[in-house]
C-alpha cells in the first residue's frame, strides 16, 4: 500500500497534464514543515486567511469610518453602503424585532464575502471553500435560529411545521415535509455555500493545466478569465444568498405562523 | 514533494489524506478542529470590533447625517416661508405708500388751491383800491385843470381890456369870460 503510493506519486510528477485542482484546498502549518500534524492551534494558511478577512473588515468598518464624517470619504462610503445593505435587508425579512440580531447577521455576511473574495486572489486559500467552516456557520444559524424560535414563542414555534391554510386530511404530510426541510437547511445551506466556491475554484485549476498543451493554452487563458468573472459575481452572490437566508429563517424563528 | 530517497512512511504522511480519502482536503476529518476553532476566533474577534466599534459609529454617523437633513430641509421651508412673508409684507408696504402719497398729493393740491384763491382775491381787492384811488386822483386833475382855464381865461380877458385902455368891470368882464366858456363848455 505505501509502496504504491509512491509509485502513483512519482508517476504523475513527470507527466505532461497535471491536474492537482485540489491542492489548493489543503490546510497547511503556516510555520514549520509541511508533514506537521494539525492539531487545533496549529496557525494554518486557513488561519492565516481568516485573520485577513478580519483585518479587512476592521480596515473598512472601523479604520474606514474613524472620520465619521457627515460627509464621508470613498472608504467610509463603502462602509456605509454595505452596512445599508445588510441593515434593510434584516429589516425588509424580519421585521423590527429581527435588528436585535443584526451584529451576528453582518458578521456572517462579512466574514463570507471577505473570505470570498480574498479567496479569489492568486495562490490564495478560500476559508468558505471548506464545508467544516461552512457547516460551523450554517450549523450555528440553525441551532441559533431554533432556540431563538422556542424562547420567542413556546411551544407555538411548532406552528411553523403545522400548515393551517392546507385541508385537515393533508397536514401531517405537509408537517412531514416541512420537518425534514427544516433539517436539511443547515445542510443545505452549508454545502451551497462551500460546493459553489470548490466548483469554481478548480475549474479554474483543470484549465490552468490545460495550458500546458501550447496550442490549448489561449483558449485556456480565455476560460480561466470567463470563468474568474463569473466566479467574483459567485464570491459575492453567495455571501448574499447565505445572508438573506439566514435572514428568512430567521424570520420564521420570530414569526412561525406562515 | 516525494523524492527517490523519500521513505514510504514519509510519503503517506505527506499524501496521506489524498491517500486515504478521495482527494478532497474538504473531507479530511483531522484538520476540521483546527479549521472550527480559527473560525470560531475570527467570528468573535469580527463580531466583537463589529458591535462595540463599527456598527454603532456607523449607525451615529447615518442617523446625524439624516438629522442635518431633515433639519437643512426644516430650515430652508422656515426661510422660504419667511421670505414669503417679507414679500407680502413688502407688497403691503407698496401700496400703503402708494394710497398715502396720492392722499398727500391731494391734500396739498387743495391747500394750495386755497391759498391761491385767498391771494387772488387779496390781489383783485388791492388792484380795485388801486383802480379807484387812480380815479378819485385823474377826476381831481381834471376838475382843477377846468378851474385854472376859466381863471386863465379871465385874466386874460382882464389884461386884454386893460390893454385896450377900458376901465372896465372886473365882475362884467368875469361875467362875460364865464358866459362864453359856458357856451363852450
Amino acid at each position: 500500500m505505501a509502496t504504491e503510493t509512491v509509485a502513483l506519486v512519482e508517476g504523475e510528477e513527470p507527466g505532461g497534464l497535471v491536474f492537482h485542482p485540489f491542492d489548493q484546498f489543503e490546510i497547511k502549518p503556516l510555520f514549520g514543515e509541511i508533514g506537521d500534524p494539525v492539531s487545533w492551534y496549529t496557525i494554518t494558511n486557513a488561519t492565516f486567511w481568516m485573520a485577513l478577512a478580519a483585518l479587512s473588515v476592521i480596515l473598512l468598518l472601523v479604520v474606514g469610518t474613524r472620520g465619521r464624517a457627515v460627509i464621508p470619504s470613498r472608504v467610509q462610503s463603502a462602509a456605509e453602503l454595505i452596512y445599508g445593505f445588510v441593515y434593510k435587508m434584516v429589516e425588509d425579512v424580519t421585521g423590527k424585532e429581527g435588528l436585535k440580531y443584526f451584529p451576528w447577521i453582518m458578521t456572517l455576511f462579512l466574514f463570507i464575502l471577505f473570505s470570498n473574495y480574498l479567496g479569489l486572489l492568486p495562490l490564495a486559500f478560500t476559508p468558505t471553500s471548506h464545508i467544516a467552516v461552512t457547516a460551523v456557520l450554517a450549523l450555528g444559524v440553525f441551532i441559533a435560529v431554533t432556540v431563538i424560535g422556542f424562547v420567542k414563542n413556546g411551544m407555538a414555534f411548532l406552528g411553523l411545521f403545522w400548515m393551517k391554510e392546507a385541508p385537515l386530511f393533508l397536514r401531517p404530510v405537509i408537517a412531514i415535509i416541512e420537518v425534514i426541510s427544516y433539517f436539511v437547511r443547515p445542510v443545505s445551506h452549508s454545502i451551497r455555500l462551500a460546493g459553489n466556491l470548490v466548483a469554481g475554484h478548480a475549474m479554474i485549476k483543470v484549465f490552468a493545466g490545460f495550458a500546458a498543451i501550447a496550442a490549448i493554452s489561449p483558449l485556456s487563458i480565455v476560460a480561466i478569465t470567463a470563468i474568474y468573472g463569473l466566479e467574483v459575481l459567485v464570491a459575492g452572490i453567495q455571501a448574499y444568498v447565505f445572508t438573506i437566508l439566514t435572514c428568512i429563517y430567521l424570520k420564521d424563528a420570530l414569526h412561525p405562523s406562515h | 514533494m516525494a523524492t527517490e530517497t523519500i521513505t514510504a512512511e514519509e510519503a503517506l504522511a505527506v499524501h496521506g489524506a489524498e491517500a486515504a480519502g478521495p482527494g478532497m482536503p474538504q473531507l479530511d476529518v483531522s484538520s476540521f478542529p483546527n479549521q472550527i476553532f480559527w473560525l470560531l476566533v475570527t467570528l468573535g474577534v469580527i463580531y466583537f470590533v463589529l458591535s462595540r466599534f463599527a456598527l454603532p459609529r456607523i449607525g451615529a454617523v447615518l442617523a446625524e447625517r439624516a438629522g442635518t437633513i431633515t433639519n437643512d430641509i426644516a430650515a430652508a421651508e422656515e426661510l422660504r416661508h419667511r421670505a414669503r412673508e417679507a414679500e407680502g409684507a413688502y407688497d403691503k408696504a407698496l401700496a400703503d405708500a402708494r394710497v398715502e402719497a396720492n392722499r398727500i398729493v391731494a391734500e396739498t393740491k387743495a391747500q394750495i388751491q386755497a391759498d391761491l384763491d385767498v391771494e387772488m382775491e387779496k390781489a383783485d381787492a388791492q388792484i380795485a383800491a388801486k383802480t379807484a384811488e387812480s380815479q378819485a386822483a385823474i377826476d381831481e386833475i381834471r376838475e382843477s385843470s377846468a378851474r385854472n382855464v376859466s381863471e386863465v381865461a379871465r385874466d386874460v380877458a382882464r389884461e386884454i381890456v386893460a390893454a385896450f385902455g377900458a376901465d372896465a368891470d372886473v365882475t362884467k368882464v368875469d361875467a362875460a369870460v364865464d358866459a362864453k366858456l359856458g357856451e363852450r363848455a
